[in-house]
């Protein structure tokens, strides 16, 4: 069966992709904090984050509008928790904006706060999605271990994204094996039916854990996952991770 | 000892935890070097035979691999010498890349990371499968599953093979492709399956079992030409009647 995988494009070639996946890491999670830290009127930095960002992207080779499409996907949800606030937010200072529409008005404060958990979402997402698209899952964790993250998180999620596919090939079989037997009904019985899958489902996956567990130790496994080799940071890691320093000093420049 | 003698199963039953009887007091002794098919119908206790012989179960009774008991404490050291190669690959390979798969093994063995970059590279080239480094499982066919599932076991360079039903789920073209790979490997194999040609192309010996019991222990060519036993089994006579004289000429 086909999948959407997690890190499409991560298989382009391109310098970007060469980097070694710390430098990635390091700098695509600067461009995160810097943008949170940032006040929401620091209009300038946030134009220059997305510059460098979609300057990054293209060095990289990787298709803009899906990346752009890609970062769309997180504002519905962005706009469901916070679309209420400048129609809550009672401003002090400032005052709003009447709408006139039975006393409907727009507050100040809560628009800019509005703009705020919208710009830093974006750009937020938009880096993560720089690096998962130009770096592959394995690089990715062995990035994430080799920079400190602790060994079972990593081995949990190498062990979840490898079993997700073949828990949803699972759940495609058993979908297909329901709907061939299945006529119709009121929705109460597919509910049932539905549960029932999810069941099969938790105890199929329950059996592979077991059986995965005996493949480790048939191979030596004594507890400890064995620890692989480090790769070495070069020159090219080296620019790239000058934006690092690059990015605290006009957070720090800029914004006073 | 005998000389070469690699597998001694003395009297060897298994209940499973339920209760349920699926090895009764079965005796195999196994020689250096020799391929040997398990046969049977489905639920005969072939892989729970298979099982035994590197600790992952332990039943009653008596198994040693190159004079080592199958112990608890020698668990460690009977795994480095017994490669086994479960049914399904999806169970065997759980990790991200086919690289971290096969150097699985050579890792927990305590080798450097040269000695492992070279036993990875020269099971990927015994299996066919040079340059598959970096590839994720979930991106493979099901036939290059199966062989990287046989790499990952050939990286820990053990002296025993014991196979699962290695050509289950594949095509013609992959089961062939997997079988050439198998014959062209020296150590001693155990090889469980159902599938008559596939035991006859890959084993000079055949046991047979029967819900749990040892049948009968004897030659692939008296296996061929033995009617009764063949059609107890369930297997096609006339068609290995052919195989025999195929294997004859």
């Amino acid at each position: 069966m086909k999948h959407a995988f997690l890190d499409h494009h991560s298989q382009t070639e391109s310098p970007i992709h060469h980097l070694d996946a710390r430098a990635k890491i390091i700098v695509f999670f600067t461009f995160i904090l810097i943008g949170v830290s940032a006040p929401p009127t620091s209009l300038f930095l946030f134009g220059l984050l997305a510059i460098v960002l979609i300057g990054i992207a293209l060095f990289a080779r990787l298709p803009l509008g899906h990346l752009l499409k890609k970062v769309l996907v997180v504002l519905p949800f962005l706009l469901i928790v916070s679309i209420s606030i400048p129609f809550m937010k009672k401003d002090g200072v400032g005052g709003g904006y009447n709408l006139g529409l039975g006393g409907l008005s727009l507050s100040r404060s809560g628009l800019w706060i509005l703009w705020n958990v919208v710009i830093k979402s974006c750009l937020g997402v938009f880096s993560i999605i720089l690096l998962s698209s130009t770096t592959s899952f394995p690089q990715l964790m062995k990035g994430m271990e080799k920079l400190g993250s602790p060994k079972i998180f990593t081995m949990l999620t190498s062990f979840m994204y490898r079993y997700s596919f073949i828990l949803v090939d699972e759940m495609y079989r058993t979908k297909r094996a329901r709907d061939s037997r299945s006529f119709g009904g009121r929705w109460f019985w597919q509910t049932k039916v539905f549960g029932q899958m999810i069941g099969t489902l938790f105890l199929r996956s329950f059996h592979r854990g077991e059986r995965v567990y005996l493949a480790m130790l048939s191979r030596g496994y004594q507890g400890t996952m064995p620890e692989g080799t480090a790769g070495r940071l070069g020159w090219e890691e080296a620019v790239f991770l000058s934006l690092v320093p690059l990015l605290i000093f006009l957070r720090i420049y800029l914004i006073r | 000892m005998d000389r070469n003698k690699v597998i001694e199963i003395i009297h060897l039953s298994y209940h499973y935890p339920d209760g349920t009887p699926a090895l009764k007091d079965i005796d195999l002794k196994v020689y250096q070097h020799q391929s040997v098919a398990i046969l049977g119908p489905n639920g005969a206790g072939k892989s729970t035979l298979l099982y035994h012989l590197n600790g992952t179960l332990m039943g009653e009774g008596k198994v040693t691999i190159l004079g080592i008991p199958v112990e608890k404490n020698n668990l460690k050291e009977i795994r480095r010498r017994v490669g086994l190669v479960f049914q399904s690959p999806e169970d065997q390979l759980f990790c991200p890349t086919v690289f971290d798969d096969v150097a699985f093994g050579p890792l927990n063995m305590g080798l450097d990371g040269q000695g492992v970059r070279h036993r990875v590279t020269k099971a990927l080239e015994t299996v066919g499968l040079k340059g598959f480094e970096a590839r994720s499982a979930h991106h493979l066919s099901e036939g290059e599953k199966k062989r990287v599932a046989l790499a990952t076991v050939l990286s820990m360079d053990s002296e025993i093979l014991a196979l699962d039903e290695p050509t289950d789920n594949l095509d013609p073209a992959g089961s062939r492709m997997l079988m050439e790979r198998i014959q062209s490997i020296p150590q001693t194999k155990i090889i469980v399956t159902h599938h008559l040609p596939v035991a006859v192309d890959l084993c000079e010996r055949a046991v047979l079992l029967y819900e749990g019991r040892k049948i009968e222990d004897l030659s692939m060519g008296d296996l061929l030409r033995d009617r009764v036993l063949l059609e107890k089994f369930g297997f096609d006579a006339d068609y290995a009647q052919w195989m025999y004289s195929r294997r004859k000429g």
